[in-house]
């Protein structure tokens, strides 16, 4: 660097020559600050999605870098929002990058005090068997007036309006071959 | 709007920036009041009187589309002459029993005919024809079955018997047109000013607004969110938005409609393909135990044989062979019995109620957290407490995780954790950017969500978990099969699971299933595995496989519709290229009425949809909501069925009639029109009539779910204000996605009441300091936030004060706080089973609430005061001066 170049390099001699006077743009700027590059910029892909918020249905673009997701942004091609996000939507990628968020399952015995760990496997394989129990327990072929009835009350599930459309099919199908009815999300709440 | 659908909101300020006059109707001053030209502060829970207000404007000043109207809507049908009104009977229809707190819908009919309703209560009809037959049943017996309501997406319609009578000229004194007028001739400007808590001049700047730009050249738009839903008659209350808007002729129609803002990003695609207790996906009925022993009469009692519900046969067999593949036939129905049988409401409420009594043993939690987020949030930790065994499903350790370790019950002693028996999963869910899917928006608009990165530890996706959850039931009782040789009686219970169409196929090293094949099953194939493109496709005779029959399509030509992104700029205004709506990509439903009877647009400025002569078929800006080359002089024969029994200029192709219903003759539960009652729990008595609340309502009399007494009944002045509750834009529902974020907690970090300088003054309330809100059912705490938003109303001469809660909080997260919806009770729309949330009473004093077990002596202090017992609040007919 020359010493022409130094000289003007400085922020008091940017603020008097340059275009801005009170200082307050790229008269202050440090190199630094030129340096630095948006993470959308160096994200390894750009991945089209949706808000999951409210059902407004925004579009989002996320960002990720070393198969972590390092930013989301509106989606400016999309007609519902033109890239525009509120509060939530734009606090989405801490939503999906928490630090504390769960990521083991955790198990609670009858009458038991403390969480436990438990494998996801077993967990699966536990939760099978309840509901295989419960059903078998409770199944109802008939009614006192002998109208054909083939069903559970035993167990109820609860969910669905965060989830997706396939999610939503699964366990509505699983359910009803199950004879499972008490199966309500929060359109009802 | 601008706060709970900001980005929705920016369009509402596109159409101000073209001048649109902007109206906000609500109790709160918001930043939507802020933009508009136009804030009504209603009293809470008045929107009927208020809308019944401007359709008695429209009426009595002749400012209806006469054109529309005669032409588009059930005006003209005739009532049958026993029918009474409100009017008569001080608040009741014909029909009500008070015994069953049940309406029998018989006196609502047409002269002449009668008709089955394919919304609302949708088995209404057939219980009618049945108990006519069967006289001798017991009243009771048939009030629990009929509890079991229908759930449709606005589309009603269904079998005529008969021919109804009509006056074309609207003059005969029974024609639905002059019973309207009748019906809300007394919801004067004087009485909606006393009502509403309003004065006149402020209705009469809405009503000249509204139909000014109502007409051939300008329409008007109806928005909502749940302040219109989540209240004891809120069916009733999109009811009177859609009798207003069918007069304006603003329904089927660019700029107009009603248009529900609803709040999660896919509770539209979880009606649509329900995890809902009455329907199957595409809005088919669950089976009812009474009338549908086979498919044939599973079909006859609730479809109609015109109209497009004329092919439910055709959707229900679809449905059947997707889930039961090829063992679904001709000779075992296919599969129908396999489905199980309704009896009554199997809805959340009565879960819970059954969770409480201890017959409920299991219960799965996806995304939901009842500890909090529901009404009467204590009666649903009692619940959860007396559960064998619960599956929790979320992101992070919400409050319904937790209870059992430290919920409120424990701090009071009223639980103790070693004494609950619950075995508790908890399973970690996987983010919408870990998972491929559709959400459906409040548009009816399908969008993928790609994956972007795989899920973390134990984290997986619904699709994972419920995918391998069957897989491995599936397993075990095919191993039991082969290995105990169960009972031919258990063999046959499970014969539903086992015959079930299971085999996705799997991606990663999660086994992940694939959500495009999901999708394709959705979508449907004909019997050649080619993707179906049209729910028109869909036959009865087992040929076609398809889950859902208003989302077939949305993978047509094997091609994942609903990831489409043509950029909106790219493309004309209505942008039909960007995801996809159901049905068939239509971005306007009902809008054939968007032109003349003729097939003309009603004017060139809102031409939408028209009829180009030439080309012999419907033309325009979207996909047509009507047969493409049906002609507008098209007449049907009179032995037409389903879709060829609607004529040409009958745009309302759901409906068996063709036509926008001013008057539902069949299919609510709450009467054939609107009235307005007062919410459940209310200051002040009903201006309008003798009966108070709605006479329909269903009550859930215990001891966790006491109600204030109403109205002019003594120890109703023990909880004098009302509350609504609400969001924030910077939270979301019970906080599950937004209390553990740092940057949402730190823009709104707890809980606080919005409360009136007078209310302020009057109850010695400290802004920033803490108050304590007692309803019957709890006591919270909450900083004081005085503010001029909040405005008191005066009602027959008294102040009325209402007090503003958002919803948000519970003890887990980064941001904390008690719970409103601890003060809600257990109450609901007899339709649709929904709480009121937006209108209810308490009391509020300054300080924080008493800790451990005084808190909930607080709760019966107040209980004793009011002299409240388990029949306060519980009845169901009313004259003036109190229950009667």
């Amino acid at each position: 660097m020359g010493v022409r170049a130094w000289i003007e390099g400085w922020p008091a001699v940017r603020q008097i020559a340059g275009r801005d006077p009170l200082g307050r743009g790229a008269a202050a700027k440090s190199d630094r600050s030129r340096m630095l590059r948006a993470r959308t910029e160096d994200a390894d892909r750009m991945v089209r999605s949706v808000c999951p918020y409210c059902a407004v249905g925004c579009g989002q673009q996320v960002y990720v870098s070393g198969e972590r997701v390092v930013q989301i942004e509106g989606d400016p091609d999309s007609p519902v929002s033109r890239g525009r996000l509120c509060p939530k939507g734009a606090a989405s990628h801490q939503l999906v990058t928490a630090s504390d968020r769960q990521t083991a399952v955790r198990y609670r015995r009858p009458h038991g005090t403390e969480w436990e760990d438990l494998d996801l496997d077993t967990a699966m394989d536990m939760i099978a068997d309840r509901v295989i129990e419960t059903r078998r327990r409770t199944w109802e072929d008939t009614d006192e007036n002998g109208r054909v009835l083939r069903r559970t009350l035993g167990f109820a599930s609860l969910g669905g309006a965060t989830l997706d459309n396939e999610e939503n099919y699964l366990m509505k199908k699983l359910y009803t071959a199950l004879g499972a009815v008490e199966i309500e999300n929060q359109a009802r709440i | 709007m601008a706060e709970c659908h900001p980005v929705g909101f920016q369009w509402v300020m596109e159409a101000k920036a073209r001048g649109a006059t902007i109206i906000h109707v609500d109790p709160r001053f918001t930043r939507t009041s802020a933009l508009a030209d136009i804030h009504v502060p209603l009293r809470a829970g008045t929107d009927i009187a208020f809308l019944g207000g401007l359709i008695n404007h429209v009426l009595s000043r002749d400012l209806w589309f006469r054109e529309y109207v005669m032409a588009y809507t059930n005006a003209p049908m005739i009532v049958r002459e026993d029918f009474r009104d409100t009017e008569d009977l001080d608040g009741l229809f014909s029909g009500f029993a008070e015994q069953t707190r049940h309406y029998d819908p018989s006196t609502w009919q047409y002269e002449g005919a009668d008709v089955a309703a394919a919304a609302g209560q949708r088995d209404q009809w057939a219980l009618m024809h049945r108990d006519e037959e069967a006289g001798e049943r017991s009243a009771a017996g048939r009030r629990t079955e009929k509890a079991s309501s229908m759930e449709t997406a606005g589309a009603a319609g269904g079998r005529f018997h008969g021919h109804p009578e009509r006056d074309e000229t609207l003059q005969h004194p029974r024609c639905v047109f002059q019973v309207l007028r009748r019906h809300f001739a007394r919801y004067t400007p004087q009485l909606v000013a006393d009502v509403c808590g309003i004065t006149e001049r402020e209705f009469e700047r809405v009503a000249d607004a509204l139909t000014a730009n109502s007409g051939r050249e300008r329409t008007t738009a109806f928005a909502y969110g749940v302040g219109w839903t989540h209240h004891t008659v809120g069916v009733q209350y999109i009811r009177t938005a859609a009798i207003l808007q069918l007069l304006l002729g603003n329904i089927g129609r660019p700029g107009g409609g009603i248009l529900a803002l609803r709040g999660h990003a896919s509770i539209q695609g979880s009606t649509d393909i329900p995890t809902l207790f009455n329907i199957l996906p595409g809005y088919l009925p669950m089976p009812h135990a009474h009338e549908h022993l086979d498919l044939d009469g599973y079909v006859s009692a609730d479809a109609g044989s015109k109209g497009y519900w004329g092919n439910m046969d055709a959707y229900a067999v679809s449905l059947l062979k997707a889930w039961w593949g090829d063992v679904a036939t001709a000779d075992n129905e296919y599969c129908f019995g396999y489905l199980p049988r309704l009896t009554s409401s199997h809805s959340n409420y009565d879960t819970v109620v059954k969770q409480v009594e201890g017959s409920c043993e299991g219960y799965f939690l996806v995304g939901e957290n009842p500890a909090v987020g529901t009404s009467n949030s204590r009666m649903n930790r009692f619940g959860l407490a007396n559960l064998t065994w619960l599956v929790v499903r979320d992101f992070n350790m919400i409050e319904s995780a937790t209870f059992w370790k430290d919920g409120p019950e424990i701090d009071s002693g009223e639980l103790t954790t070693e004494d609950i028996a619950t075995e508790v999963f908890f399973l970690p869910a996987a983010a919408h950017v870990e998972k491929d899917g559709s959400f459906t928006n409040t548009q009816r608009m399908l969008q993928w969500h790609h994956k972007a990165v795989e899920p973390r530890g134990d984290q997986r996706s619904e699709l994972w978990f419920y995918y391998h959850l069957g897989r491995i039931i599936r397993e075990k009782l095919a191993g039991a099969v082969s290995r105990e040789t169960p009972t031919p009686e258990q063999a046959e219970r499970d014969r539903p699971i086992l015959d079930l169409t299971w085999d996705y196929p799997t991606i990663g090293e999660f086994a992940e299933p694939d959500a495009e094949a999901v999708l394709a099953e959705i979508s449907g194939w004909d019997g050649e595995g080619r993707p179906l493109s049209s729910y028109t496709q869909l036959r009865t005779d087992g040929s076609t496989r398809c889950g859902c029959w208003i989302y077939c399509g949305s993978y047509a030509e094997g091609v994942n519709q609903t990831a489409r992104r043509k950029p909106g700029r790219e493309q004309s205004w209505v942008a039909p290229e960007w995801g996809w709506a159901w049905p068939l990509n239509r971005r306007i439903l009902y809008n054939r009425a968007s032109a003349d009877p003729d097939g003309a647009p009603w004017s060139e400025r809102k031409a939408y949809l028209w009829w180009d002569a030439e080309q012999r078929k419907w033309v325009g800006h979207d996909v047509p909501d009507f047969q493409a080359t049906k002609p507008p002089d098209y007449r049907p024969p009179t032995d037409a069925e389903r879709e060829d029994a609607i004529g040409g200029s009958e745009p309302f192709i759901m409906q068996a009639d063709g036509r926008g219903w001013l008057y539902v003759p069949t299919g609510l539960a709450d009467g054939p029109m609107p009235a307005h009652y007062e919410p459940a729990e209310s200051p002040v008595a009903n201006l309008l009539y003798g009966q108070q609340a709605n006479p329909a309502r269903r009550v859930f009399p215990h001891r966790l779910n006491r109600y204030a007494p109403s109205g002019e009944t003594p120890g109703s002045e023990v909880y004098p204000h009302v509350f609504t509750t609400y969001r924030l834009t910077e939270h979301h529902t019970a906080g599950g996605m937004s209390r553990w974020l740092p940057y949402l907690s730190e823009l709104q970090p707890e809980f606080f009441c919005e409360v009136s300088p007078a209310l302020a003054a009057e109850r010695g309330l400290e802004h920033g300091g803490w108050a304590t809100l007692v309803s019957p059912r709890a006591a919270i705490e909450a900083r004081v936030l005085v503010t001029e938003r909040m405005r008191p109303v005066t009602v027959g001469g008294h102040t009325i004060h209402q007090i503003g809660l958002p919803y948000h909080w519970g003890d887990n997260g980064l941001s904390t706080g008690d719970s409103a919806n601890e003060l809600l009770p257990i109450v609901l729309d007899p339709n649709v089973h929904i709480q009121p949330t937006k209108a209810d009473t308490c009391d509020i004093r300054p300080g924080r609430r008493p800790r451990g077990r005084a808190r909930l002596a607080l709760v019966q202090e107040y209980q004793r005061r009011a002299g409240i017992t388990a029949e306060t609040g519980t009845e169901a007919v009313t004259r003036r001066g109190g229950p009667s």
